[in-house]
């Protein structure tokens, strides 16, 4: 067994381009659910928009650099406003049903194989070769890093700097935004939205604005993946990918600042020492692990099914999640 | 009677015990306003007046329509027709959150204490006119750090007054159905509301409460204030309020001071007599009094 390589192959997904991404729409999310109690089902259409906002422009627009972030700051806005404004007069769950299904439309939309939208966006195969803008900027250009024995790429090592300081902006933002009065709001609309009504706050106009945020930090999720990965593809930004970032948020704790960060951590954690560890231990001829229960092929599913268990023992024996306050904010599983 | 009605009652001496009655200084005037649920029409009332600075009591049998009526009044329900004017302001269609900002407050009958939230900040949340509520503002706390001191003393005051300090961080959710009567009416002061919407204050309440909760009503009539509740209890009903409204199959049936209203051979019919005067169990004509009232209905 090779425990270095598993180690620091742990250490890299944990704090990776990947986690990056999931931990910012996590973030998102739980503005969304854990402070205003908007159950978005489709923060994956935000990504997607994040990310295809700057592919899109790069590649097709041939936009500036201020140009793609002008549409990186306007698209999220009006995404969230096409769904927002039709849907939150209405209770939770029509909210639910419509981000989940504008989350898939949006997808099949980009997968589409018509002529027309693949010269766009790039159909299947996603679109690459939209980030040659970032080269300039960054200082550890065609330097190689190594976290122990896990070598990091220059451009890579760039974008998980910047992601984890853009964390770190959005989670301060968040909390400054929490302890106001605006945030008491928030959590009195998440809490019953009609004695929110009868107190003269105009519940609509909230919601709206925090679905605005959060479609935002979740947009700035996908942005961030897709220049970290170079790679913006429609199979990214499946329902996976949101319930990916709700068992983040669940697994820190829903409605605490730093429930998704550490909630992301962990999960990648998990996800990166599992797979390496299985994929040590099924090496033919080592016979660690029963060939029967698992192979060099298959162990893949296994991490998930680890993780499924892990969430499923969770919800039952500390619903709040890890950093939660059960008083405050606790998944209701009866 | 106790406290002091005299001087609440003044204004509506003389005025007329018929339904729809103009009153000398109504603060909430309602004219032809309709609510149908597909075909039943749950509420249809011509004209009520209420006035200013006193207590009045919104009663009628199950199914009179009293709360549809009441979440018409404060916005919380949309009327297929209906003119309001509310403090000398002509509405055409109240929003809630609106009506609330101009002076009109309203409880719920199912208390709404934000359980999650602690019941300081259900108090603060109370407060109208919150710089730090807009999103902006929000995210620096020197714009909004003086204001949210005075509502916290404001808070603190109320809290002090409806004897609820002890609680003061504790989660709303962690209060007695009583104490979450209290927090609510106290929250709905912090909004300085001109007028003050009850949705049966005493329900739930035990009676050891019941006597404090009254006394804090009639504190409300006393600062100035116009109360309208409805309410199950007759003898709340006798001893708080000086104007009764009597709702009965979507319609104002009766209006007048609870003493005579009480004598009002249609709203015994109606409700009264199966409640307050007939005692069901001994009386042979009351069941079939209730029955009838249940058949129209």
């Amino acid at each position: 067994m090779n425990w270095g390589l598993i180690i620091s192959n742990a250490l890299y997904t944990c704090i990776g381009v990947q986690c990056v991404g999931y931990v910012m729409a996590a973030i998102g999310i739980n503005m969304h659910f854990g402070y205003t109690g908007l159950l978005n089902f489709g923060q994956a259409a935000f990504a997607a928009v994040g990310a295809y906002s700057i592919a899109v422009s790069v590649r097709s627009l041939h936009l500036p650099w201020w140009g793609v972030m002008l549409v990186l700051a306007i698209a999220p806005g009006v995404m969230a406003l096409l769904l927002g404004i039709p849907t939150l007069r209405l209770r939770a769950d029509y909210l639910a049903i419509v981000t989940i299904a504008a989350a898939e439309i949006l997808r099949l939309v980009l997968n589409s194989a018509n002529p027309k939208l693949t010269k766009r966006f790039g159909g299947n195969d996603g679109l690459q070769t939209f980030t040659n803008w970032v080269d300039p900027l960054n200082p550890f250009k065609g330097k190689t890093f190594h976290l122990w024995k896990q070598p990091v790429q220059g451009h890579e090592a760039f974008i998980i700097l910047i992601g984890w300081i853009l964390i770190a902006l959005v989670s301060l933002a968040v909390y400054l935004l929490m302890r106001s009065p605006w945030g008491r709001v928030l959590k009195s609309i998440r809490e019953d939205e009609n004695a929110a009504r009868s107190l003269g706050k105009n519940v609509f106009s909230y919601k709206l604005q925090s679905l605005m945020i959060g479609g935002y930090i979740g947009a700035l999720g996908g942005a961030l993946y897709a220049i970290g990965g170079r790679y913006a593809g429609p199979s990214d930004y499946s329902t996976r990918f949101t319930f990916t970032c709700w068992t983040i948020l669940i697994l820190g704790g829903v409605g605490k600042v730093k429930g998704p960060i550490i909630g992301g951590i962990i999960f990648w954690a998990i996800i990166g020492f599992s797979e390496t560890f299985l994929s040590e231990a099924t090496k033919p001829n080592r016979h660690i692990l029963p060939t029967w229960l698992v192979n060099n092929n298959n162990f893949g599913l296994l991490r998930f099914m680890i993780v499924g268990l892990g969430l499923a023992f969770l919800v039952i024996f500390r619903p709040q999640g890890i950093f939660g306050d059960k008083r405050e904010q606790a998944f209701d599983v009866r | 009677m106790s406290g002091d009605p005299a001087i609440a009652r003044h204004p509506l001496d003389g005025v007329e015990h018929t339904p729809g009655v103009a009153k000398p200084d109504p603060i909430l005037t309602v004219s032809g306003m309709r609510r149908a649920f597909g075909g039943l029409v749950a509420v249809d009332v011509d004209h009520v007046e209420f006035q200013r600075g006193c207590i009045t009591a919104l009663i009628g049998p199950n199914g009179a329509g009293k709360t549809t009526f009441f979440n018409l009044l404060t916005g919380f329900d949309q009327a297929d027709s209906g003119r309001w004017n509310f403090d000398g302001n002509e509405i055409i269609k109240p929003a809630g959150h609106k009506l609330a900002r101009q002076g009109m407050v309203r409880t719920f009958q199912l208390t709404k204490s934000l359980t999650k939230l602690s019941v300081i900040e259900n108090m603060k949340l109370g407060a109208t006119d919150q710089k730090g509520e807009s999103l902006w503002a929000g995210m620096f706390k020197p714009l909004w750090a003086a204001q949210e001191k005075g509502i916290e003393a404001k808070a603190d005051e109320l809290l002090e007054r409806f004897k609820l300090s002890h609680m003061r961080d504790e989660f709303a959710g962690n209060l007695s159905g009583g104490q979450r009567k209290l927090l609510e009416m106290a929250r709905a002061l912090m909004a300085e509301p001109k007028l003050i919407m009850l949705d049966e204050p005493m329900a739930g309440v035990n009676p050891a409460l019941t006597q404090s909760l009254l006394g804090h009503v009639k504190d409300l009539r006393t600062e100035g204030r116009t109360v309208i509740f409805v309410e199950h209890d007759m003898d709340v009903v006798h001893d708080i309020s000086d104007w009764v409204v009597v709702m009965a199959e979507g319609r104002i049936i009766a209006e007048g001071t609870p003493t005579t209203v009480g004598r009002n051979q249609e709203v015994i019919d109606a409700y009264l007599g199966t409640h307050h005067d007939v005692d069901l169990g001994e009386t042979p004509e009351a069941p079939g009094a209730y029955r009838s009232v249940k058949d129209d209905l």
